[in-house]
């Protein structure tokens, strides 16, 4: 690994600081979740054992938490002088367009093996929700492309996000949730004593309403109304459209039912990281009604190397919020903000067993305010029963 | 170089305004189409809770004035 690219800093002599990105040949590992289905396919021609069709969930949910455990952390931050460097390295952005082609390959591939592939329903779903696992990853990969200033990249993000059906997320997430990121507002930050299950309609609909709106008032400065191709949310959702029907047109009416089956556990899988980036986390009103600035304490974080590569750096995610155009590469760790006790794969697992969720996080955010539980974000249904355990029964609310 | 005004009022020489974040910058000779602001629209017609179309971390009132 040591034989990386390197910046060089100074002016020669003594003082010199060379650094390496060590990093930069496992970013290419994250092509390894696109072809996850090409993957089981050959595991299953390889065993015999048509379960292993399950294998991305099996590798998100073993897998991944196993590889964050073993694999360990990794706090490194390239230097300051590295990081414009290391920004117009093009060959850090080639490692997220080539997702891209591998993703509808792996997304055709599915269709032929649900077509003409012989498999039984079991079978069947299982293929479904590995290329759903793809589905999911890819919003991921949509949201590295879509927060950058090039047209080119925001439109592969639109791409990205057409086998989910999520295009909505492009602009719902960058002109919505960045804006009102961990305060009860914003559909998409989580809430102390809220369980996944109950953030899930919550986030889904909710960020979707919002979208909208963002779009109408675009719009709507330009005096145009919302039915047109203009509006970025139909744009995104036609070519879902356009994608579906050629699907069907090409291996038939059949393979729908397992399209909508990988689509909703694809956006289900990102809304389940947007559940563990803010939990509970919130930031306070200033005296001129605006909300503080988003700082390092306002998300999540986590170093764990195998999720991180996986996932482009998004857990280093306060670095992402204070710096959302920042590239992946050079995105960084910052001592100040709360440290999740394992990587996002973990974390996810965690999330649907909402009473281990709330052992392991609840503390968590109760200790990242100082045991002060009235500045947390709180979820409103259980306000009262949580001022009460935490001993602010007597609290005013916020 | 750059300078901080609070909104640029009544300076005519300022006619851009950069984001403190990203290197987005507003200039009224240009105006932001795709945000609905024509080529012309000055500064003061942008409304004050319109935030950066690229970081959307920052918020009119953030801009900087570059003069």
């Amino acid at each position: 690994m040591a034989s990386a690219a390197a910046v060089s800093e100074g002016s020669g002599g003594l003082g010199q600081v060379s650094w390496r990105d060590g990093k930069r040949y496992l970013w290419l590992l994250g092509l390894i979740v696109p072809m996850l289905p090409l993957i089981a396919w050959g595991l299953v021609e390889l065993t015999g054992l048509g379960l292993l069709w399950w294998f991305g969930p099996l590798f998100i949910f073993v897998v991944m938490p196993g590889l964050d455990t073993l694999v360990g952390k990794d706090a490194e931050n390239p230097p300051d002088s590295a990081i414009k460097w290391l920004e117009q390295d093009r060959y850090y952005r080639w490692c997220t367009y080539l997702f891209l082609p591998l993703q509808l390959v792996s997304l055709v591939f599915a269709c032929w093996q649900w077509a003409y592939g012989g498999l039984g329903t079991i079978e069947s779903l299982g293929l479904a929700f590995t290329v759903g696992a793809v589905a999911g990853i890819a919003i991921n990969t949509a949201h590295e492309l879509g927060h950058k200033r090039k047209q080119a990249e925001r439109w592969l993000s639109k791409i990205a996000l057409a086998q989910s059906g999520y295009g909505h997320f492009f602009i719902e997430h960058n002109r919505g949730h960045h804006v009102r990121v961990a305060t009860p507002e914003d559909p998409a930050s989580s809430r102390l004593g809220e369980s996944f299950w109950e953030f899930l309609p919550r986030t889904v609909i909710g960020s979707l309403r919002s979208a909208w709106h963002l779009e109408r008032v675009r719009l709507g400065r330009s005096g145009k109304g919302m039915w047109t191709m203009r509006n970025d949310i139909l744009n995104a959702w036609a070519m879902t459209l356009v994608l579906f029907v050629a699907l069907v047109a090409v291996f038939g009416l059949g393979v729908l039912p397992w399209l909508l089956v990988q689509a909703v556990f694809g956006f289900s899988l990102l809304e389940v990281v947007n559940y563990l980036e803010h939990y509970g986390l919130r930031r306070e009103k200033r005296d001129d009604g605006r909300y503080e600035r988003c700082r390092p304490e306002h998300s999540w974080n986590s170093n764990n190397i195998s999720s991180n590569v996986l996932l482009y750096h998004l857990q280093r995610h306060s670095d992402h919020h204070a710096n959302p155009v920042r590239r992946y590469q050079a995105l960084r760790h910052y001592d100040e903000a709360p440290e999740l006790p394992s990587g996002y794969a973990t974390m996810i697992a965690l999330a649907y067993l909402t009473p281990l969720w709330r052992r392991v996080m609840d503390p968590r955010v109760l200790a990242h305010y100082d045991g002060d539980v009235t500045r947390a974000n709180i979820h409103p249904r259980v306000r009262g029963r949580i001022l009460a355990r935490h001993g602010a029964a007597g609290a005013v609310a916020r | 170089m750059r300078q901080a005004l609070s909104r640029g009022e009544g300076i005519d020489a300022v006619s851009r305004y950069q984001c403190p974040v990203c290197e987005y910058v507003y200039d009224e000779a240009e105006g932001d189409p795709r945000e609905g602001f024509p080529p012309g629209t000055p500064w003061s017609e942008v409304p004050g809770d319109w935030c950066c179309p690229d970081c959307a971390v920052r918020e009119k009132p953030d801009f900087e004035a570059i003069t």
